[in-house]
């Protein structure tokens, strides 16, 4: 009898034990897989957003002129603009200024559902359609980053590649917005560099 | 005496057609000294010293020695390109594996990867010309074939209709056959995945050329041609230190950088974000994501090497 009380006072110990241990063996488990294990070593993730390309000069705000102006929704040509309107290639043929800018304030931009977005947040809008590549994009897949890569580090915004009214990629230049240097598209293609030398180029 | 010794090869006792005895373990080690002393003689005429030749391999350098190492190394570039330089050797982080993703359905065949390699790890501009970064002009009819590609495409009109750009570097293999082929374990893979070269230890034989899959070393025929105003001062011990004449050298994934948190040269310069970098053992890390949610390959996957570079396409 004594004998048997012995081992069920140890064995409740060592199940109490196993139970208490348990959680902490799991989470030690759990740590090369991943997670708070390698995250604890790396540096905290700080993403900064990169300056995105000037407006064409003199344009914004846009409401300084519009202010004044007569609002028509009305799909149509306009007198104006011309600068967006002889590039305009974003699926010209079902789209036009009024699906992304809004009618009521000129100095921000409108999703579908009629929320209104400021110009910094235009990836946003960007989003509603491409919401494949902006899910890679949050994902640092699409686009670009630049700084460390388990540190801080700068990613690019939709508009420093892809001019919104000529959205199909054709090249980048560097520019420099309120002192820092950033991208902003153009629309001409990149120059590539030369070409390697031959081996019988390189015979001194 | 009771201590037994090998006995002594006495001139002419060996008859022909007997099998050698080994040597008196005393006269190996004369002859080594002996060696070692007409080997010192010989050297003192091609600018390297005693304590260079005498010197450990790297994996087994102590910190002290190694601090030596280094500033000779920042000595040597000093005297070569009287500039003041930073030579370190930053060893592999914990539980970090490097991962480099490349978009080909991004690549348009631009070459600045190519050339901003050239900038930060201080290859021969010229006569040698040295890229670590080979851009390949490839037929999208026929895919990713070396038989249809072309290594020397003009830079007018690329990107090409009906071609793709498919860049090669070194692929930082798991399974590295140049490093099985190093005759003098000068190339050696590190444990964050990097091959490196030691160009102390390297004789030049150029059998991990032979053996690369990938054509990703370049061997230095003559003195590196790098002007000292171009020189990158920031440097590393087994990466971008200037190389001396009769050394190979490829790509490291821009280690003097890469060891410190920072992208890659070539990362950063992209200008279509093809370039993708990151630590694969940790979950969060864009190339991670780029491994779980894309269409990625490696490059001769039938040579099981295991690159730790890997193509995908992110369309």
């Amino acid at each position: 009898m004594g004998h048997w009380m012995a081992w069920a006072r140890e064995s409740a110990l060592a199940l109490a034990l196993a139970l208490a241990a348990s959680p902490a063996a799991g989470a030690e488990a759990a740590r090369p897989a991943g997670g708070p294990g390698t995250k604890a070593e790396a540096r905290p993730e700080v993403l900064v957003e990169a300056e995105a390309p000037p407006f064409s000069e003199g344009i914004f705000p846009c409401s300084s002129c519009h202010a004044d102006l007569e609002k028509n929704g009305t799909r149509r040509e306009l007198a104006f603009h011309d600068e967006q309107q002889s590039i305009f290639s974003h699926d010209a043929e079902h789209r036009w200024c009024l699906d992304c800018h809004d009618l009521q304030n000129r100095d921000v931009l409108r999703l579908a559902n009629g929320a209104h977005v400021p110009f910094t947040e235009s990836y946003r809008l960007c989003g509603q359609c491409h919401g494949d590549k902006f899910r890679d994009w949050r994902a640092g897949v699409h686009g670009k980053r630049v700084g460390m890569w388990d540190g801080p580090k700068t990613y690019f915004l939709c508009v420093n590649c892809h001019n919104p009214h000529s959205p199909r990629f054709k090249g980048v230049e560097e520019v420099v917005v309120g002192g820092k240097k950033t991208v902003a598209p153009t629309l001409t293609l990149i120059k590539p560099e030369p070409r390697p030398h031959r081996p019988e180029e390189m015979r001194p | 005496m009771t201590r037994k010794s090998l006995p002594l090869i006495e001139a002419g006792e060996a008859a022909p057609g007997a099998p050698e005895r080994p040597l008196d373990p005393a006269r190996r080690a004369f002859l080594r000294t002996a060696a070692a002393g007409s080997a010192v003689a010989a050297l003192s005429s091609c600018g390297l010293d005693m304590e260079d030749f005498l010197r450990k391999h790297f994996k087994e350098l102590s910190p002290a020695e190694l601090g030596r190492v280094l500033a000779k190394v920042e000595q040597r570039n000093q005297a070569r390109f009287g500039r003041k330089t930073t030579v370190r050797a930053d060893g592999p982080r914990p539980g970090v594996e490097f991962g480099y993703g490349l978009d080909l359905s991004r690549c348009v065949g631009c070459r600045r990867c190519v050339y901003a390699c050239v900038r930060e790890n201080n290859q021969s501009r010229e006569h040698p010309q040295i890229h670590w970064i080979r851009v390949l002009e490839m037929e999208k009819e026929h895919g990713v074939d070396l038989a249809h590609s072309e290594i020397y495409y003009e830079a007018e009109g690329v990107p090409r209709p009906g071609k793709f750009y498919f860049p090669v570097q070194c692929q930082q293999c798991r399974n590295p056959p140049c490093v099985k082929a190093c005759p003098t374990q000068a190339t050696w893979k590190e444990k964050d995945g990097i091959v490196v070269i030691d160009y102390d230890w390297c004789i030049g034989c150029r059998c991990c050329m032979s053996a690369c899959p990938y054509g990703a070393r370049h061997f230095n025929w003559a003195t590196p041609n790098l002007p000292a105003a171009e020189l990158n001062p920031d440097q590393h011990y087994l990466g971008n230190r200037p190389r001396p004449k009769g050394v190979v050298e490829k790509c490291t994934f821009c280690i003097q950088r890469t060891r410190q948190g920072r992208y890659p040269a070539c990362v950063e310069v992209c200008p279509v974000g093809a370039r993708k970098f990151g630590n694969l053992l940790d979950p969060e890390s864009e190339i991670r994501k780029v491994m779980e949610t894309k269409r990625v390959f490696v490059f001769k996957e039938e040579l099981a090497t295991h690159p730790q570079f890997y193509y995908f396409y992110a369309t």
